[in-house]
């Protein structure tokens, strides 16, 4: 099924992926999208790897994304990007979030960050990089950075004719309004 | 007017216009939010939180025979705890009509285990239903209760995580009052003695082939004739995996009402098609049954019984196709497992608990769980709802009763104590065990994302309530009142001094760690008994010795390079980093 695309958002508990995953549905939808979301729940509100996956078309089947399916991934934190990456299609796009949150494994020294993640996506597929958490900090808010990274997102997918400002308002409260409009234009001149 | 729902929306979306007036649940991932969406529709359906699956079974049983529309939600573990209430309504049959929701956890994204509850239904000898995605499960819900009150049988409603979870485009309708139906006093069909039941198991059987005539029929299973070379019989979710992969390359049998399954249907359709698979989830369920009925069909030879299900597993097993992926050393990934939240209150506890050698723990299902990873290793068993406190009691007994010097300890949560947790107390007491049980009450149902228990004072719907005194509970179930030890978890001298005295005791010890979950809104109770100061710690890297002891509490809030750090947009300022560092090198800001 060419026509259906698929979006694959990843990172970790906390960083506001399913609030902005639901803004990316809501856009497609009023797109005249058929659309499908898949999100994790449960052990991951404790500081676990998330991910939500959204696939919209003329018709959508499976709410999941397969390995080497992925139009595009929307990565909020650098390691989790390479734990995703399987699931890029070979020409599929990387948009990332230069950030790192250390798991516990590497808390505790167990582990290190792995070296060079932006070295390797660059070298295995057409990736953009920015500092979504400096942005949204600049703004006044870090937790703007979901909205940041929803504004690289929609311009990536050459989603701009979607009214975004609109959904976003419905989404998040009166008085965050503003801030979240700017974080999503912000996000959108991150990306060419 | 169509809106965007995952299938627990769809399904308390269905309950409502359904005219249901009675749900009752214990949450449980992935089956939480059905109750809680069906809490909002206040004015017209009374739902609650239950003790445990069973009372939530047991409860809406009793509404189904006072004549109401009732359902009762679980995750597909909580169907055994709920067991044994089923098997004997399938017997006695409804009044008003009874679903009851089982949703299972293939891949065990959040379960310790992923059974394949289909087989409850024909263990159970009651009808079942499952549907595909968002806009079924809400439509569905209506149609299981109209099969349940015209063929007098409680439906399972099976659904698992990737419906729950998905959110798909789904068609609102509106509420149908249906009412309550007349009580009437039945003593041969609502009293389960042997006598009667022994009349109601041949119309048990007489009503499954009612059912099964009904499943051959109904629209819930149908044909989508394409091709004919290949046929695939499926249902639920593998339907849509099955759709995504041979699109309409494939005639399919759909089947939407899997108990009893329609065999005339299935045969007509395998006789029609060349090549048969059986695209199912987990257990082969359907082919199990095609195969004894002689129909030729290909299933778990290639599809697998273990984990999730998707698209690539089928493309791969049945096309020999595998998808291109980008190659690179996946090596160079750390894992990032669930830890326990910066401030979480069991942390210090745990962190005490675990310097004890000499002890097993015996760990239970929830937040706490976690505490079985390093660095806290706070655990040595975690079983099943309730298993801390009864799997303790019989270490215990197995150490002394075979001359080992070891004393157990076991480990529950607040909501998990009152699930199933007190009875285990109650065979400690009465079996005089000595086994240590440890109440770690957080003050809310944590795991499952904050749903209120008997303990906190507050119904699902909003209302007050009265709040269970769990220390005057154990005193009831026979703890003598000195042996009762009711402490601060992030007081680490108060834990030490704590376990220590319960080890050395001969007699049954509890000990309640009292703190509200860090990541719980506080009601006006808690912050009356807690209060709601916030600081947060941090290092004084003069006085850090790089010691390392403070990450040993396994706070996500500290890291270390060179010098220990505190992250302080994380730090709620719980102190026991503070506590554990032997060099006074961590201080408290912002008191």
């Amino acid at each position: 099924m060419a026509e259906v695309k698929n979006i694959l958002l990843v990172g970790v508990g906390g960083q506001g992926i399913i609030l902005a995953s639901k803004i990316l549905a809501q856009g497609l939808i009023s797109a005249g999208y058929d659309v499908k979301m898949s999100e994790v729940h449960g052990m991951a509100q404790r500081g676990g790897s998330v991910t939500t996956q959204v696939r919209y078309g003329k018709k959508v089947y499976s709410p999941i994304i397969g390995k080497g399916q992925a139009d595009i991934i929307v990565s909020f934190e650098k390691m989790e990007t390479l734990r995703w990456l399987d699931h890029l299609k070979v020409d599929g796009k990387v948009v990332v979030n230069d950030y790192e949150i250390p798991s516990a494994p590497i808390l505790i020294g167990d582990a290190k960050y792995p070296e060079n993640v932006i070295e390797i996506l660059k070298e295995k597929a057409d990736t953009t990089i920015f500092k979504a958490a400096d942005i949204a900090k600049e703004l006044g808010n870090i937790k703007t950075m979901n909205v940041v990274m929803l504004g690289a997102l929609a311009k990536a997918m050459g989603l701009e004719e979607v009214d975004w400002g609109k959904i976003v308002k419905n989404n998040v409260k009166e008085k965050f309004v503003n801030i979240n409009i700017k974080a999503l234009n912000k996000g959108m001149e991150q990306v060419k | 007017m169509k809106e965007f729902l995952t299938g627990n929306e769809a399904i308390a979306r269905g309950a409502y216009e359904a005219g249901v007036t009675f749900v009752s649940a214990y949450p449980g991932t992935p089956s939480t939010e059905i109750l809680e969406n069906i809490a909002p529709y206040k004015e017209h359906v009374y739902a609650e939180w239950a003790p445990n699956e069973k009372v939530a079974l047991e409860a809406a049983i009793g509404a189904s025979i006072a004549g109401a529309r009732a359902l009762a939600a679980m995750k597909h573990v909580g169907v055994n705890v709920a067991a044994d209430p089923l098997f004997t309504y399938a017997y006695t049959g409804v009044n008003g009509g009874l679903i009851l929701v089982s949703a299972d956890d293939p891949g065990m994204h959040s379960s310790q285990n992923e059974q394949d509850n289909r087989y409850y239904a024909k263990f159970s000898k009651v009808a079942m239903i499952e549907p595909s995605d968002s806009q079924e499960a809400k439509d569905f819900v209506k149609i299981a209760l109209e099969i349940s009150e015209k063929y007098d049988t409680p439906v399972l409603f099976r659904v698992t995580t990737r419906i729950c979870h998905s959110k798909t485009l789904v068609e609102l309708g509106e509420r149908e009052e249906v009412g309550i139906k007349p009580y009437k006093k039945d003593i041969s069909k609502y009293v389960a003695t042997p006598a009667n039941g022994r009349v109601l198991h041949v119309k048990v059987e007489e009503r499954l082939k009612q059912l099964e005539k009904f499943s051959n029929e109904t629209e819930l299973n149908k044909i989508e004739w394409n091709d004919k070379k290949i046929g695939i019989v499926t249902s639920g979710i593998a339907y849509q995996y099955a759709k995504e992969v041979f699109g309409d390359t494939a005639s399919y049998l759909k089947l939407g009402f899997t108990h009893p399954l329609p065999m005339k249907k299935i045969e007509e359709f395998a006789n029609e098609v060349e090549v048969l698979y059986v695209i199912e989830e987990l257990e082969p369920y359907i082919e199990e049954q095609m195969k004894a009925a002689g129909i030729k069909c290909i299933g778990k030879e290639l599809i697998p019984r273990i984990g999730e299900l998707n698209p690539d597993i089928i493309a791969k097993a049945i096309l020999k196709e595998e998808r291109q992926t980008i190659q690179y050393d996946e090596a160079k990934i750390v894992g990032r497992p669930p830890t326990l939240c910066a401030g979480c209150p069991h942390r210090g506890f745990f962190y005490m608990l675990a310097k004890k050698k000499n002890i097993m723990i015996t760990g239970d299902i929830g937040c706490y769980t976690l505490g079985s990873a390093e660095p806290l290793s706070a655990m040595d068993t975690c079983i099943c709802m309730g298993a801390s406190v009864s799997a303790g009691h019989g270490a215990q007994k197995a150490f002394e009763f075979n001359g080992i010097d070891k004393k157990v300890v076991g480990v529950i949560g607040d909501s998990t104590f009152f699930h199933s947790g007190v009875t285990g107390l109650m065979d400690i007491v009465y079996n005089k065990g000595n086994a240590v049980t440890v109440i770690l009450d957080n003050r809310i149902t944590g795991m499952t994302g904050h749903q209120e228990n008997p303990g906190t004072g507050y119904t699902l719907q909003g209302d007050k309530t009265h709040a269970i005194n769990i220390p005057l509970l154990c005193e009831a179930v026979g703890i003598k009142k000195e042996n009762i030890y009711i402490i601060n978890p992030l007081d680490l001298d108060a834990c030490k001094k704590t376990i220590d005295e319960a080890l050395d005791k001969t007699e049954p010890v509890v000990i309640i760690t009292e703190w509200p979950c860090v990541l719980k809104k506080p009601s006006p109770e808690d912050i009356e008994k807690f209060g709601n100061k916030r600081t947060i710690c941090k290092v004084d890297e003069e006085k850090c010795k790089a010691c390392r002891i403070c990450t040993k509490t396994g706070c996500p809030a500290i890291s270390f390079d060179e010098k220990a750090s505190i992250n302080e947009d994380m730090c709620v300022g719980c102190d026991v980093c503070l506590q554990a560092c032997p060099f006074d090198a961590i201080e408290k800001v912002g008191e």
